[in-house]
């Protein structure tokens, strides 16, 4: 196909798949496998506002682009953080990234996590591994303006103690009298002090009243749906609890079709969806 | 009532020249390889002259017509998309020095294109592009420029093929709106002319150019009576009612294992689709690695990496991806924007190597509907869900 140079025009408006490019300021290990980085942009344009839950299309130079959520406050003007656990191609290269290095970075997407209609009700924020990443956002919030909310829980689970991010946070959190953070690991060596067994196990423990409580769960898909049948189980409405989502995505922006789930498209009705419009589409397999 | 013209035969050559003296690449309808394919023509005689094409599930043949009708044929692999929404599109290119990447958005042509040619289903194929390149939050910027620097003509078919069920999606067979120029070619004896309809102010200019004539009642009325007479022979039908409810409540209805038996996951049919628009990135670096490209190529949703997420495929069976397809075409696609995804335009039944079609899928449900209520289902049996993990 023979395109016309004459007509050559550059589109009046950016490409939503061009990246803008950031520089790692900051990489701090977390775990094994896991690293937190921090982004600055680098060509002065500022980074762009976000809500907790969202995302970002992470592009590391040569290797290639990967959702991955925003874990930093929102209410830092400054930097972008991603806290990105190292499974594959794309995200090893991200977590081999130094500071000074430079990645391109597309977003904010998605919806955020409803952390406005938590005001005046207890809030029950439970993670599973990476899915305290995407929720961290809602946590400095929620701390931020604590007399807004009533009781507020993190219950967060991961495989085993090493496997535990933002661990010096998390001491600080634990040390509140106002913030109730539980803790379980799946397996533990024998020096471990801590609770054994799955996050759902956690779930009947923790005081909060499930009548006027907002749930918000991000962790793997069968973690989450075991999550929200056990809030459920509790007494806490369908309709007030929300999950994040994951889907193979290429564009997060509506355009290449791969986060479908039935009618949804993860990248823009999600990731983060109120549970009861979701919960049908889980049960089918391989939808 | 619309205004119509009569533009003989002897004088189409002149659309063309009027064409591209307006700048514009023409593109419509010619024969290569045994097929009528979109492609530059430059002139009428490009047009695949005298020959129709034979269509039937997992078959396409053409066929000499016996008369020099220019459009005597239907609709053949390519769709309209190749040109707006193309194959493959550089969309930036990255280049690295030290620690600095610069990142280069893509020059993209704004060609001036008209399509010759554009049939009622595919006109409304490319108005259902429009909602999802245009119609949402973010705009693709390089479909929004070739698609307004298209120009529409729309040819209403003067017969059906066998795979063809417009008239059951309503998209067709008439074009109705989308276009710029509307034609309807009459054959009668010695007479050879198309009846036009302008739908622009700039149609409407372009007909200026033309040697033409207004057309008498008579000749309108010839022209209402081939659209129906097309209408009637749709070789193909669907029942399109409460389609979305029942598709959604038979997601784990047993005739998916039957398509999945059958079903060779080639992807052929997404691929001739005219609304079909999933696409995937590649990027592609230089032996030095200081260059890099980031490319947008169609992709399917037969792919295993379609839905890969680490630690596998969300659909790893074919039985979920033509479920995924077929689902997505006919019934999430109302929900996601509005309309149908499907127009009816017959190609996934007729380039489908074993001859699937999704007509017949469709019957069978309805015929068999289990209504397992499993889009609304409550579902709470420790299934794992979606997710391989
Ligand atoms: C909305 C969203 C937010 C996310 N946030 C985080 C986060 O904060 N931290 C984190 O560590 N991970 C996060 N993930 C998961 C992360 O995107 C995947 O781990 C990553 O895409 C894996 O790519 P890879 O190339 O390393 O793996 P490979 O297994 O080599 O994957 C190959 C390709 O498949 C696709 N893919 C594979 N796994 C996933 C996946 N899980 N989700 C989407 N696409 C996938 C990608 O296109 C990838 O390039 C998030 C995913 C989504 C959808
Ligand atoms: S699904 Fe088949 S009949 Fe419908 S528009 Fe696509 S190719 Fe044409
Ligand atoms: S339905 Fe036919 S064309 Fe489509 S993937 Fe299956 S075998 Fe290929």
């Amino acid at each position: 196909m023979n395109l016309m140079p004459e007509n050559e025009v550059m589109p009046a408006a950016p490409h939503p798949m061009a990246p803008l490019p950031f520089r790692v300021q900051r990489v701090r290990r977390e775990t094994r496998d896991t690293f937190t980085l921090e982004l600055q942009s680098a060509n002065g344009a500022g980074r762009p506002s976000f809500l907790a839950g969202q995302f970002n299309m992470v592009y590391v130079f040569g290797a290639g682009e990967v959702p991955m959520s925003i874990t930093g406050d929102p209410a830092d003007q400054d930097t972008i953080i991603h806290t990105t656990r190292s499974v594959g191609m794309v995200s090893q290269a991200i977590c081999k990234l130094k500071s000074g290095d430079m990645v391109g970075l597309r977003g904010p997407f998605g919806t955020p996590w409803p952390v406005e209609e938590a005001a005046g009700k207890d809030v029950v924020v439970v993670a599973g591994g990476i899915g305290l990443a995407p929720l961290r956002p809602v946590v400095y919030q929620l701390l931020a303006d604590r007399a807004k909310f009533g009781k507020v829980v993190l219950i967060y689970g991961t495989r085993t103690p090493a496997d535990i991010l933002y661990q010096k946070e998390l001491a600080k959190w634990r040390s509140r009298l106002d913030f109730r953070v539980a803790v379980t690991v799946d397996r533990a060596p024998a020096a471990w002090r801590g609770s054994v067994g799955v996050v759902t196990t956690l779930i009947p423990k923790v005081s909060f009243d499930p009548q006027r409580t907002v749930a918000m769960v991000c962790g793997p898909e069968v973690m989450m749906r075991f999550v929200a049948r056990e809030l459920e189980a509790r007494g806490v409405e369908k309709n007030r609890i929300y999950i994040s989502m994951e889907r193979n995505m290429k564009c997060a922006v509506g355009f290449c079709g791969h986060c479908q789930l039935g009618p949804q498209f993860i990248c823009k009705d999600g990731a983060v969806f109120r549970y009861d419009r979701i919960r049908p589409l889980l049960g089918i397999r391989e939808l | 009532m619309p205004e119509h013209s009569i533009l003989q035969r002897a004088h189409f050559e002149q659309l063309l020249g009027a064409l591209k003296t307006r700048g514009y690449r023409v593109i419509g309808p010619t024969v290569r390889d045994g097929a009528i394919v979109y492609d530059d023509l430059n002139s009428t005689d490009d047009l695949p002259v005298g020959w129709t094409d034979e269509q039937e599930g997992g078959t396409y043949r053409l066929k000499r017509r016996g008369d020099a009708a220019l459009f005597g044929y239907v609709v053949g692999p390519h769709s309209w998309k190749r040109f707006l929404h193309p194959p493959a599109v550089r969309l930036w290119q990255a280049n690295r020095t030290g620690k600095n990447i610069q990142i280069e958005e893509e020059k993209h042509a704004a060609p001036k294109m008209a399509f010759l040619g554009v049939r009622a289903c595919e006109l409304h194929a490319i108005s259902i592009q429009d909602k999802v390149f245009l119609g949402g939050s973010f705009v693709d910027p390089l479909y929004k420029a070739r698609r307004e620097g298209a120009f529409l003509v729309a040819v209403n078919c003067g017969q059906a093929g066998n795979t063809c069920f417009c008239a059951s999606m309503n998209a067709g067979p008439k074009a109705d709106f989308g276009f710029d120029l509307a034609l309807t070619e009459i054959i009668e004896g010695s007479e050879h002319y198309f009846l036009a309809e302008a739908g622009t102010p700039l149609g409407e200019e372009i007909l200026q150019e033309l040697e033409h004539r207004p057309a008498e009642n008579i000749e309108v009325e010839k022209a209402g009576s081939i659209h129906e007479k097309t209408a009637q022979q749709m070789g193909r039908t669907v029942d399109t009612t409460g389609i979305k409810d029942l598709l959604y409540a038979n997601m784990e209805h047993p005739r998916w294992d039957d398509v999945a038996s059958r079903c060779l996951a080639c992807s052929n049919c997404t691929m001739v689709c005219p609304t079909c628009f999933c696409t995937t990135v590649e990027d592609v670096t230089d032996l030095k690695g200081d260059h890099a490209e980031r490319w947008q190529k169609w992709d399917s949703c037969f792919t295993a990496d379609f839905s890969y997420i680490h630690g596998g495929s969300v659909r790893s069976s074919t039985k979920s991806r033509y479920r995924q397809w077929m689902t997505h075409k006919l019934a999430s696609w109302i929900d996601q924007f509005g309309s149908s995804g499907c127009v009816g335009c017959g190609r996934c039944i007729t380039w489908c190597p074993v001859a699937i079609d999704l007509t017949e899928e469709v019957r069978v449900i309805r015929a068999t509907d289990i209504r397992t209520k499993s889009m609304a289902k409550e579902t709470d049996d420790g299934n794992t869900g979606t997710n391989p993990r």
